[in-house]
Formats: structure tokens, sequence, C-alpha cells
């Protein structure tokens, strides 16, 4: 199938319609709460989460024996909150550091659940196949149902984010602040955390347990490099989310034997890549090249300050030089030359040149610390 | 029992030992969550090695996979080192991602490729015993048993050889900069053996459990001792019963043993973290009750001390004067009085001699506030503890 196809299909096909509108929604809302987690300095707590849901998927339905997603979906919400509350009482009770406690709920959780799914696997219970694609996700298993259940937790999470925007903003950037102001932040944290949890549960059917984390963490770090705004960077993280999920969609679906979590991630993946070199503020690329400025800036001004140096024991500052007495000075080129006389801070001619008005002001400037000029800001 | 059956619990008490060993210093590191992300990321690696290879065992694949773990911590590294994201959000984008490239490369290549995700994910100890290696045609045992073991071997000679370095540079990486022993040597040669040790296991135990392996049993010694060897000693002893009554527990159920060692680990663990002396949790709530009793009768002392008045020192006046509450109250009044600090007349409390002694040091610790001190004095002056 070409990427034409799939977009014909797109509007035809029904089942096609389901799963790219399920994977955007849950872009949308991973990137959304995830902003927070990644904020919050929580990135892995997503890893552990959904990794801790798996025992309560199975629990879930050893006690009903149905596979109706939505009430695995509350095993797995039980079980990843068990787990998200037990790392905390790890974290606050013990000397055990936050790394730890994370890899032990993960992996010790993710391990009982093995056990329980392949005791399930050996009960004669005809119901049992598809438990795993808990496992790796299986987006293509979307039915209309699902994607009414993530748009529901996408809209209720977001009245609670709007009514609780001040209380979420302020408890994310001072905490010890939140507290003297007399919110109550236990109940607001663990209201985020429950979010964050609803959001990873109910993505591990999609992407799957493994790569649920990068759903929540790889908008959030992508939107982080273009803004300072909580509200903006919430908005970016939602649309890369968004994205990740329609473009990952259709790339797998073009495709044959690619499973859609994966390439979701890899898409938000290449998100983060752009948005880490090519970000104005914060990107590689802008760094370096402010860098690389900043460092021509410095070389000119220090010839600068050699040329001031010598017009300075002149009564005339634009006496003439010879080119021939900066060759003792190594940062000097033709190039620097000609710079120094695009600024107007020099005149050169054939073989001799001579401080402007212009150039000894700037230099006698260069160490004084409110510099009187303009020429700073290039 | 049956000599595969002696075999898989060798070939588990083996890999839980050869994990303990890394695990315990990542944990005292603080990088535990690295065994994690590479235990995920060495798909690539060992895809690739199989394009090649067409073995699971094979050496080349082992070295492959053991490299996309080192690379791992260095993509990692280089992330946190530019400062764009915090620390542990650099670890959550680099694992997921070439995890990914594993499962798609295994994807596109389904039908001439005997791998499977679940297989690297979860592992199957009950078939480590098939894959036997043979030498001159004579039976050797089973190849991950020799893996492992060389494994083990390695980092046991590692472990003794470099000890020393390896705890300064744990404890005190300035110092050990200082003494000439290079943390960031002993940094990539600590990564490097941990990635060796889960590309190892995985075949055997599969990804998650090595993760298990490693964090689970060093978190529970240190729970219980501060000392390095001992802790060293403890998480080995504490890896191989898990690994031995997991693998029972998976025969009882007829389920995967590697889901079922975990589970064991998980079990010791939550008995470690409730009931350890001095840092299990119990432990520590119960000296939390203590202390806030504790302090509780310093108050009471200082107040009694403050007020020379009768009528203040009249024991229902103190109840709605303190503002405490009555259980509370008589807890604080019995304590004292046990560490004979005050005797009452006639419902007047007062202090004693020993009381006016202590209330005039703890006086003293509150204006220097000092921490250490006060915990000599309650252990100077205390004949019964809140």
């Amino acid at each position: 199938m070409t990427f034409r196809e799939y977009f014909e299909l797109l509007f035809t096909d029904y089942t096609l319609g389901t799963i790219t509108l399920g994977t955007a929604v849950l872009g949308a809302v991973c990137g959304m709460l995830g902003s927070f987690a990644v904020l919050r300095k929580q990135s892995l707590l997503g890893d552990a989460i959904s990794h801790a849901a798996l025992p309560g998927i199975a629990i879930a339905f050893l006690i009903t024996g149905t596979k109706d997603s939505n009430i695995l979906l509350i095993g797995a919400l039980v079980s990843g909150l068990i787990g998200t509350f037990w790392i905390r009482g790890i974290i606050t009770k013990t000397h055990l550091k936050t790394d730890t406690a994370l890899g032990l709920i993960l992996s010790l959780f993710f391990g009982f659940g093995m056990l329980l799914l392949t005791f399930i696997q050996k009960q004669p219970n005809a119901n049992q196949a598809g438990l795993d694609k808990y496992l790796f996700g299986q987006a293509a298993t979307l039915v209309i149902s699902d994607v009414v259940l993530m748009l529901i937790v996408t809209s209720v999470s977001l009245v609670i984010l709007l009514l609780f925007w001040k209380e979420f903003k302020i408890l994310l950037f001072d905490a010890d602040y939140t507290k003297t102001l007399g919110f109550n932040t236990k109940a607001i944290d663990v209201m985020i955390t429950f979010f964050i949890v609803l959001a990873i549960v109910i993505g591990l059917q999609t992407v799957g347990v493994v790569l649920m984390s990068a759903m929540l963490l790889a908008p959030a770090a992508a939107a982080r490099q273009w803004t300072n705004s909580l509200s903006v960077m919430l908005f970016l993280a939602a649309i890369f989310g968004m994205f990740s999920g329609v473009f990952g969609t259709a790339i797998s679906a073009s495709q044959d034997n690619l499973s859609t979590g994966p390439v979701i991630v890899l898409v938000a993946a290449v998100f983060v890549l752009v948005s880490f070199v090519f970000s104005p503020g914060r990107g590689l690329l802008f760094r370096e090249i402010r860098f690389r400025q900043n460092r021509r800036d410095l070389k000119l001004k220090k010839t600068l300050q050699l040329m001031y140096d010598i017009a300075k024991t002149h009564e005339n500052i634009s006496h003439p030089h010879a080119i021939m007495i900066l060759n003792d000075f190594q940062g000097f080129t033709r190039g620097t030359l000609r710079k120094l006389e695009e600024r107007q801070w020099i005149e050169v001619s054939q073989k001799s040149w001579m401080l402007t008005e212009k150039g000894f002001k700037e230099a006698s400037n260069l160490f004084s610390k409110n510099p009187s000029n303009d020429s700073a800001t290039d | 029992m049956t000599q595969p059956q002696i075999e898989i619990q060798l070939i588990a008490a083996v890999v839980a030992v050869a994990c303990a060993i890394p695990g315990v210093f990542l944990v005292l590191r603080k990088m535990a969550l690295i065994s994690d992300a590479i235990s995920h990321s060495i798909l690539p690696g060992i895809v690739l090695g199989f394009f090649i290879t067409h073995d699971l065992n094979s050496p080349l694949l082992i070295a492959l996979a053991a490299l996309t773990g080192v690379i791992t911590v260095v993509l990692v590294e280089w992330i946190q080192k530019t400062g764009l994201v915090k620390e542990d959000t650099a670890i959550g984008l680099v694992f997921p991602a070439l995890f990914s490239i594993g499962v798609i490369l295994i994807a596109k290549n389904a039908n001439d490729v005997h791998l499977d995700v679940d297989a690297v994910l979860l592992g199957e100890l009950a078939f480590a015993p098939f894959d036997r290696l043979s030498y001159f045609g004579m039976d050797m045992g089973p190849k991950s048993l020799w893996i492992m073991g060389i494994i083990l071997l390695v980092s046991l000679i590692l472990l003794f050889t470099f000890y020393k370095e390896l705890k300064v540079s744990t404890f005190d990486a300035g110092l050990s900069a200082a003494m000439g022993i290079s943390p960031l040597l002993m940094h990539y040669g600590l990564m490097s053996i941990s990635s060796v040790t889960v590309v190892g296991a995985f075949d055997a135990v599969g990804a998650i459990l090595v993760v298990a392996l490693m964090i689970a049993p060093a978190a529970a010694a240190y729970l219980i001792t501060s000392d390095l060897k001992k802790m060293l000693l403890l998480s080995v002893g504490i890896g191989i019963f898990s690994a031995i009554s997991g693998y029972w527990v998976a025969n009882l159920l007829d389920a995967s043993i590697s889901g079922s060692m975990t589970t064991m680990l998980a079990f010791v663990f939550l008995i470690v973290y409730l009931f350890a002396p001095r840092k299990g949790l119990i432990a520590v709530l119960y000296r939390q009750k203590q202390q806030r009793t504790e302090v509780s009768l310093i108050t009471f002392l200082l107040h009694l001390n403050n007020h020379s008045d009768v009528n203040e020192r009249h024991i229902n006046h103190l109840q709605e004067h303190i503002n405490w509450q009555r259980v509370r109250s008589q807890t604080v009044l019995d304590l004292a009085e046990r560490n004979n600090m005050i005797q009452i007349e006639s419902d007047v409390v007062s202090l004693t001699e020993k009381g006016k002694e202590f209330t005039d040091l703890a006086l003293e610790y509150i204006i220097t506030n000092k921490d250490e001190k006060i915990e000599h004095m309650k252990d100077d002056f205390f004949l019964f503890r809140g």
C-alpha cells in the first residue's frame, strides 16, 4: 500500500480511520500529561507504571474471565497506582534512591505479571489468547469503543487541567511556596499522578508496556525545546504527540510487517531529534552558531583593543599607522581589517590604517561595564 | 531431580550471582535504571549480531550487543551533557528508540529470523538445558551455563582485582580522581561488565528479569547492611535463594520460570522492606513515633523548667496549656516518670534533679543546634525510650 492509497483509505476504511483517530488522540493526551511528568523530573515513572500495570491486567482477567478491555484497564489502573505509591513509600521511608525504587517496581511487578500471564496461558480456558497484546501493543485491535474511552479520558483531564491550572502550575515550579500559600499539595500531587497513570493505562493496548514511556516523554521533551511557557509547551506536546500517532500509523499501515507502536515511537524520536538540533532558543545548531559568532566578535575586539593601545599614544587618534606593525599580533588578518572597516571603526588606506572616532569610543568602552553603544547587539 | 532440572537451577543461580555483583554497584551509584535501559536497547545489537552469525550464543553477537549497551550509556550521557532535558528524561528517550529499531528490524526480517521479541524480553529458562555445547562430539553441558559461567568468572576476577578502586570511585569520585584512580575508567568498566552480563543473561532469563536480578537483591541487601562486602555477599545470597526457590514455584504452578524467580525476588524484597532492622518500613515508622514522643517529652520538660508556679504545673492544666490530646499527654507523662525525670505530688508535676540536668543540656542543644548531640544525651539519660 502506498501513501496515496493510505490517504484514500483513511476516509473510506472504517478500521483504519478508527486506528488513526485512536493513535492521534492517544498521542495528544500522552503529550499533554507527559509534560507534567517531564517537568516534575518523573520521566521514568511512566516506564515503571506501564510495567507495573501488567499484573493488574492479568489479575483482572483471572477474576472476571473476560477480555473486555475496560475491565482489564481498571485492573491495570489499580496495579499502576499501587506501584506508584509503593515507589513513593520506598523513596520517602527508606534510604533507597529514586532510580532503585523505579527499577525495583518496574521489574518486580512485570515479572509477577509474566508469572500470571504464563499461568493463565496454561489454564484450560479458550478465552485467554490476546492478553499479550498489552506487552507490545497492537493498534490494529483498537475499536471505536476504545477510541471513545480515550476521548472521554482526554476531555476529563482537559477539564480538570483547566480547572486546576493555577494549582498545577505553581506546584510544578515551586512546591514549597505552594505549601506555604495553603494549597493542599498532597491532593494536587495525587491528582497529577492519577492522570499520568490513567494516560499510561489507556495507551497500553496501543503501544504496549515497553514503549509506553516514550509516548509520554518524547513529545513533551520535544515541546520543551521550543518554549518556556507551560501552556504553550502543553499545546505543542499535544500536537507533536498527535502527529507522531498519525504519521506512525500511516507509515506502519503502508508497509508490511511493521507494528504500529515502534513506528510511532520512532516518529516521536525524530520530533525530539529535530527539536534538539533546530529549536531557535535552546537547539544545538543555533547554540553552536551563537558560540562561533561570539568568538569571532571577541577576536575582532581584541584587534581593536590593540589598535586602540597604539592610537592612544598619539595626540590625534586618527593618525595613520602602517599595517605592518600589526604583524606582531596574531589575531589579525585581512578579513578582520575589512570587518573592522565595515563597522566604521577604522579606515584603511593602502598600507596604513587609522582609528575612527567611533572605533576609539568603542575600544575605550570595551571593558567598561555599561557599554553606551549599539554595536554590542550584533 | 532430573538432570535438566539440576542444570536449570545451576544456570539460574549462576545468572543470579553474575547479575548481583554489578547490580550492587549500580544501586550504590544511583544508576539502577541504566540496567533497564541497557537491557532494552541491546535488542538492535542482538538482531544485527544474529543477522551476521545466525547463532544466539555466538561470542560476536554478545560483543555486538554489549557494544550497543555501552553506546546507550554514551548516548544518554551525551544528551544529559547538552542540558536540553533533565537527566532521567535522557534515559527515557534513548532506550525506547533503540528498542523500537530492534523490534522493526525483527519484524521486517521475520521470515528468515528465528528470533522473537517475546523471547528476548522474557526469555525461557526451561529450554536452556537443551541447547548444549559439544566439543569433538563430547557433551559439555548447556551452552548458556558456559557463557554465564565465563561472564561470572571474568566479573569476579575484575571485582577482586579492582575492589579497592571500585569502592573508592563509587563512594567518592573526587577522592578517587585525586588518588589517581580514574572514576571515568571505573564507570565505563562497570558499564561494559553490566552490558555483557545483561546480554549473556537475556537469552536464559529475559531482559526484564535481568533488571530484577540486578536491582532487587542489591536493594534488599542495602536495606540490611551498610558494609560493602556484606552487601555483596547478601545480594549474592538473595539472588541464589530467589533463583532456586523461584524455579520450584514455577514447577508447582507450571508457569514461566523467570516470572516466578522475579516474584520470589519481589517477595524477598517485600519482607526485607517491611522488617529490615533499623532501615525497614516498620523500624522507620516505629522510630518516627519514638522520636515524636521524645520531642514532646523535651518540650514538656522545658515547659516545666520555665514555670515554677504550682498552677502552671498542675496535670489538668498542662493538658490544655500545651494542647495535647489525652493519650499523648499520658504517654509523655509516663515516659518522663519512668525515666525519673519528674515526680508527681498531689497532681502537681515537678522536675527531679536528673530531669533538671537533662533539661539544661537539652536547652543547650537547642541553642547550639548540633544534631549528633541529642542522641548521645538520650542514651545517657533514658532508661526507657519513647
